[in-house]
């Protein structure tokens, strides 16, 4: 299966968009990531490319990322894992709920993965 | 590794990472001043815990080429920075760290700040006058390569020209608007101000300038990045102006 790692600057806003992906996720590993290492906000990079190991699950990995370091560290990350792992390019959250869905269809692709987390930047909500 | 010289360039590398650590140190709260005008207030914080954990790595090393000393530094900034900067200054440095694996001399200085200056660029996605830090380094390594490659100046004269473009960069990002990083977030409001990073990378650029000149047991040049040099055009140019005040050699001083 096609894992997933969410990146965010706050630990706690990292595992609460996890716990509400998780909900659509059913078997997929899904892994939270975030804050500065040393309890504060912020991202770093060996810690992104453990939780990119950790969702490894045979099929490589979509990345969502919130703001500016954490596209940064996540790409170090990739450099680094030795995972296939790829960045979405897709709001945080709607992209991860989308990701997930996306990952439970038995035919679901890295590339799969990663344009319905991408397609959720057109979500309209009003 | 040819680690047999103990004073060689490895332990100069040392140095100034030292020197940059305790110049971050003491700009911390400058800083992240500037960045909380136009960031996240963390600049100072995660550059001062960065530098601080990169010069202890250094001095770890026993008898370290520069190469080494370089990628020691880049990886610990990469793992304790905490924000951009991780991997823009400590990324960047990994990578450009393999032009120093024959040492360094004028030829690899060069090849090390363009290939660190791409790097920069490439992993932040940002040009000239998007209000960053290669808004101070871009006139840096122009002035450096230029003043090394075509003027054939001393190293150190030319580092000097180097550190005072950087300054001229770091006053343009005050007057633009940021496209990048989070200052961008504040569109017109971030015109008039200055960028934390650019202003890092000038600090970085003033103590290896200092710690060049100090391991030459040389002065510091008086030169600027507009200093005459030899003239761009020295057969034809009668109006240049005469090359002998910058043409002395500041290591037969």
């Amino acid at each position: 299966m096609v894992g997933l790692v969410v990146v965010s600057h706050s630990e706690r806003a990292a595992e609460g968009i996890v716990e509400i992906a998780a909900e659509m996720a059913g078997d997929t590993r899904i892994e939270a990531v975030g804050g500065d290492g040393s309890g504060g906000i912020g991202t770093v990079p060996d810690a992104i490319e453990d939780a990119i190991d950790a969702a490894a699950d045979g099929d490589g990995v979509v990345v969502l990322v919130d703001l500016g370091s954490a596209v940064m560290n996540a790409d170090v990350a990739i450099e680094l894992s030795e995972v296939e792992a790829v960045i979405a390019d897709a709001p945080v959250l709607e992209g991860a709920v989308n990701a997930a869905v996306a990952a439970t269809d038995p035919s679901a692709t890295l590339d799969s993965v990663r344009e319905q987390a991408e397609a959720a930047r057109d979500i309209e909500k009003l | 590794m040819s680690g047999d010289e103990p004073d060689g360039d490895g332990a100069a590398v040392v140095a100034a990472v030292e020197a940059v650590a305790e110049r971050i140190e003491r700009e911390r709260d400058h800083l992240t001043e500037l960045d909380s005008a136009i960031g996240d207030a963390d600049h100072g914080g995660n550059m001062a815990r960065g530098w601080a954990a990169a010069a202890e790595a250094a001095r770890d090393l026993d008898d370290p080429d520069p190469q080494t000393v370089g990628k020691t530094v880049g990886k610990t900034l990469m793992s304790k920075v905490g924000g951009a900067s991780g991997p823009l200054f400590g990324g960047s440095l990994v990578f450009a760290s393999a032009e120093l694996d024959d040492g360094i001399d004028a030829e690899s200085a060069v090849a090390f700040a363009e290939t660190y200056l791409q790097k920069v660029e490439d992993r932040g996605d940002a040009r000239l006058g998007d209000q960053t830090m290669v808004d101070a380094l871009t006139p840096a390594v122009h002035t450096f390569k230029k003043s090394i490659e075509t003027d054939e100046l001393p190293p150190l004269e030319a580092l000097a020209k180097a550190v005072d473009a950087a300054d001229r960069g770091v006053a343009f990002t005050v007057p633009i608007r940021a496209r990048k990083g989070r200052a961008s977030y504040l569109g017109w409001r971030s015109v008039g101000h200055q960028d934390p990073g650019a202003t890092s990378t000038l600090y970085i650029l003033e103590e290896l300038l200092s710690v060049a000149a100090d391991r030459l047991d040389a002065e510091v040049p008086d030169v600027d990045a507009t200093s005459p040099t030899i003239p761009d055009d020295a057969e034809g140019d009668e109006e240049a102006e005469p090359a002998e005040a910058t043409a002395s050699d500041p290591e037969d001083d």
